[in-house]
């Protein structure tokens, strides 16, 4: 009989094995080493274990009767020290056993963050049957972190949340199993695991992890301090190839072997994830049970060759129900077909090339999935379906996106009018008693009767209820990614709580993979303007003035404008600026029409360093490229002024300090003018304050643009204090309630003043919105210039690389 | 082709962008996923903007002077616009950024 050893039971031996015996009964004699005190079992069910849908009995694949009855030699727990391939002889801990021929398999190893404390007890991996009985042995109410949104992370983090344990996961990107999924299918999934009360942090790196000998605290890079009684490193995987790289054998990132599973020397052979193959490695079950079948034809001396095909991914986590196949990673000439279903939590999304199906994303509804991945693994044309490929094999005849479907999910609860508090609920308890037109809707309800931006969803909601019965008056939609309107999305992020741009994208149903130039602007402002706290600014997806706090110019060159708080300025910070313009070569140096200086021809790259010199002298960003405020311009008042009745220049600074850095649908410009003359050009301005002996008269909805209008009085009021309160609050509510790009003016014209003034008459709604927009302020009032001049993110202003210098050494 | 690394992947944010300078001019480097980069010349064929500043999204860039919106993958204008930018291979390995030398050589030459 020929001697056949093995060193490692996993699934690819285990089923190398059943071939083998199968094939060629008693022609081999095995003996098979194994690190861990078990033969094979199925690794791939330690999920179901651990959560205890499973027991371990119901897992193990070969038992010692099977082991007994093909006369396998056992050698269980115990680890291979040595192979030495000229003698053919492999050492164990308890002697040497001879071979004809050498099988590898010795799997792959947990990857550990080697950061400080990744030692302490109770860190532990999640790998094989001692961890999970490790992690099934912690008391329910332990807290624990597993380290890594990935696939094993998260069904770890899913089956320690079944055992009643409290369990954050921290991933180091932006969304769940990044690998797999793209952002849309991560927010479901992360919505998902939300839901069974797993807490999700992404962007999430961990620094260290604390504790005196026992594990205490997960500590983040940003500060965050998690406590920590277990914590599961679940961050990837590394091809166990100690035992090979010191026999000598050729290893790359693995052990290399060739179509046939030989290693470079002919007798020795690998399989399984400790394989490498055309600079391919294998981490799922599949390849490696392919991988096992050639290597029983190539010990038979069959001929067999192995070809790596494409994979798909499932998450065995109950009620997650993800499917995700084939290559998402670049090529040319490409096309997304995305579905979304928002009521029913559905995504799905195809990539195409060349009319074949390459890769396959979805959540929620993955019963096509096996027949997308037929489609992708047999390379099938799919040109003639291609318009009704997303709907599946049981298309034909199937309905296109509905454009309904966000509203159509709501649920009765979700407050349509903002303004009269009016539910969704309601508005369809009216239309079911008659009232058949918006008209008589508003009548009923009061719902689109005040400031009247909801008009178009209350509409959707009689289309909805009313079927054909109710045609909609086409409102504008935000572009081509949706059908809705801005007023539409606003609302409804309101209404359902969306708070990151994924979940608008999935949960208002639209149409591209992540939105386009036109929509993303105006998301990231509606996300951070009504949710400062939870959600935070997307610096991809603001225009480029506002991601490097610069005003672009035609040459690409930037402009560079220091605020001057009220337009008051000192000999220092002018001798600073003049410093600054000398050192970075700045062209023009410009006075602006908002009372401060422009500083035009700016590089790039010069950006941090001229920010950070500016910054030494006190001066700050004056946000002169911001859908934000801008400036306030004031006169000198009574300081100086022979006429002026109050101090105009003071009231300015202040309202300059309390407005600076918030973000606004567009650019916010104010003036306060100390007398009637108006030298301050008050009445043009979108907040203009004109002061009077006996007061303030506040007026809004100026505009010297495109457009030129007189401001309208919005209030008088007599003292400063009431003046800055009425101004932030009319800011607060134009923040919250207008379209992007909307100057006040524009938006004034759709709600109307009286709208805005019957609102802003209330002493509570007042004070209200002040405190919202103190709130966001606390968030969003920071000099952009100290944070981009600290080196990490300087260094982003700067080319990645620079092969002009590297070709001229 | 001759295989250039230019930088870690981490170095570019998802859907943003990054510049390379070269003899053959400005290259920018566009994120368009987690694991997806493209190349593509810096300039707009339009008026000349630099595309490495513009919103990225799907695997498109759109010019922040202009508004114009080009495709990464084939460099052709898109929409009603009509034209086209150099576009550079480039692949991941490793968790690195590489870039096609002789492509860009290629373009310096002409």
């Amino acid at each position: 009989m020929e001697r056949l050893v093995v060193i490692g039971a996993g699934m690819a031996s285990g089923r190398l094995l059943e071939h083998l015996f199968e094939a060629a009964p008693g022609r081999f004699e095995v003996t098979l080493f194994n690190a861990e005190p078990r033969g094979n079992y199925n690794r791939i069910m330690l999920s179901p274990v651990l959560s205890g849908e499973k027991s371990y009995a119901e897992i193990v694949t070969h038992d010692d009767d099977w082991y007994a009855a093909h006369g396998v030699t056992c050698r269980f727990g115990e680890r291979v020290q040595h192979i030495d391939r000229d003698r053919k002889v492999v050492t164990g801990a308890t002697g040497d056993v001879p071979y004809d021929r050498l099988v590898i398999a010795t799997g792959s190893d947990p990857f550990i963050i080697p950061c400080p404390g990744h030692d302490l007890d109770g860190v532990i991996s999640y790998r094989d049957l001692d961890d999970t009985n490790r992690m099934i042995d912690q008391p329910p109410g332990t807290r624990a972190v597993v380290i890594g949104g990935g696939l094993l992370g998260l069904e770890a983090a899913a089956g320690l949340r079944l055992r009643g344990m409290e369990v954050t996961v921290l991933h180091l990107s932006g969304h769940l199993m990044d690998r797999q999924l793209d952002p849309a299918a991560g927010y479901l999934l992360r919505a998902d695991l939300e839901r069974r009360g797993i807490s999700v942090m992404t962007q999430a790196s961990t620094s260290r992890i604390r504790g005196e000998g026992r594990v205490e605290a997960v500590e983040l890079e940003d500060g965050t301090i998690l406590p920590a009684d277990l914590v599961v490193m679940a961050v990837g995987i590394r091809p166990s190839v100690k035992l090979a790289q010191a026999s000598g054998l050729t290893v790359g990132r693995a052990i290399e072997v060739d179509a046939q599973m030989r290693t470079s020397d002919p007798n020795v052979f690998a399989v399984g994830e400790c394989v490498e193959f055309a600079g391919q490695l294998f981490g799922l079950v599949a390849p490696l049970y392919d991988q096992a079948k050639v290597l029983a034809a190539t010990l038979l001396d069959e001929p067999a060759a192995f070809t790596p095909k494409q994979l798909s991914t499932k998450l065995k986590v109950t009620g997650c129900d993800l499917f995700s196949a084939g290559d998402f990673s670049d090529g040319q000439g490409r096309e997304d077909i995305v579905f979304r279903d928002p009521a029913r939590g559905i995504y799905k999304r195809l990539v195409v090339a060349d009319d074949r199906l390459v890769g396959a994303v979805m959540y929620g509804d993955t019963a096509d999935g096996n027949w997308f991945f037929g489609l992708i693994r047999d390379e099938t044309d799919i040109a003639e379906m291609r318009e009704t490929l997303i709907f599946g094999p049981a298309y034909q005849g199937g309905s296109v996106q509905d454009p309904l479907a966000a509203v159509a999910a709501l649920p009765a609860d979700a407050e349509i009018c903002g303004c009269n508090g009016v539910c969704k609920g309601r508005i369809i308890e009216a239309i079911e008693g008659g009232a058949t037109d918006l008209g008589a809707v508003r009548g009923a309800t009061k719902a689109s009767a005040s400031c009247g931006t909801c008009t178009g969803l209350v509409e959707q909601v009689l289309a909805a209820t009313l079927g054909d019965a109710f045609t909609i008056t086409a409102a504008q939609p935000v572009c081509g990614c949706t059908d809705l309107s801005h007023e539409d999305v606003r609302r409804l992020i309101k209404s359902r709580e969306l708070k990151s741009q994924p979940a608008v994208w999935q949960e208002l149903g639209w149409r591209t993979p992540n939105g386009c130039h036109v929509c993303r602007p105006a998301v990231n402002f509606y996300l951070l303007a009504d949710w400062p706290l939870e959600y935070h600014d997307d610096p991809q997806s603001r225009f480029v003035n506002e991601r490097k706090h610069a005003n672009i110019q035609k040459d690409g060159t930037f402009s560079v404008v220091p605020r001057m708080w009220g337009g008051i300025t000192s000999a220092s910070e002018l001798r600073a600026i003049a410093d600054a313009a000398e050192k970075y070569d700045v062209p023009t140096v410009k006075v602006t029409g908002g009372q401060r200086i422009d500083l035009l021809g700016v590089k790039g790259e010069d950006l941090p360093a001229i920010w950070a010199d500016l910054n030494a002298a006190g001066l700050v960003s004056g946000h002169a490229y911001s859908k934000g405020l801008r400036t306030v311009k004031t006169c000198v008042g009574t300081d100086h002024c022979r006429f002026g009745t109050q101090d105009s220049t003071g009231l300015g600074i202040r309202l300059e300090k309390r407005l600076w850095g918030s973000w606004t649908p567009h650019k916010v410009k104010l003036a306060v003018s100390g007398c009637p003359r108006n030298c301050a050009e008050a009445t043009c301005k979108d907040v203009g304050i004109v002061c009077v002996d006996s007061g303030y008269e506040i007026g809004v909805g100026g505009a010297a643009g495109m457009d030129v209008r007189e401001v309208e009085r919005l209030a008088k009021v007599a003292t400063e204090d009431e003046t800055v309160e009425w101004t932030v609050a009319f800011v607060q509510l134009y923040r919250e309630h207008a379209k992007y790009l909307d100057r006040p003016y524009k938006w004034l014209a759709k709600v109307g003043l009286d709208w805005v003034i019957d609102t802003l008459s209330d002493p509570a709604t007042r004070s209200a919105l002040v405190e919202r927009f103190d709130l966001s302020q606390t968030i969003y009032q920071t000099d952009p210039w100290a944070q981009h001049t600290a080196r990490e993110t300087a260094r982003s202003f700067a080319p990645i690389a620079d092969l002009t210098l590297e070709a001229a050494e | 082709m001759s295989w250039i690394d230019i930088g870690a992947l981490g170095d570019v944010p998802v859907r943003g962008a990054r510049l390379v300078k070269t003899h053959a001019g400005c290259i920018a480097l566009f994120r368009t996923t987690e694991t997806e980069i493209f190349a593509t010349s810096n300039t707009c064929a339009h008026k000349g903007g630099p595309l490495s500043e513009g919103i990225v999204h799907d695997r498109k860039v759109t010019c922040p002077l202009h508004n114009w919106v080009w495709s990464l993958e084939t460099g052709e204008a898109q929409g009603a616009d009509q034209g086209r930018i150099a576009t550079y291979p480039v692949r991941i390995e490793d968790g690195r950024i590489l870039i096609d030398g002789d492509a860009i050589d290629r373009r310096s030459a002409a």
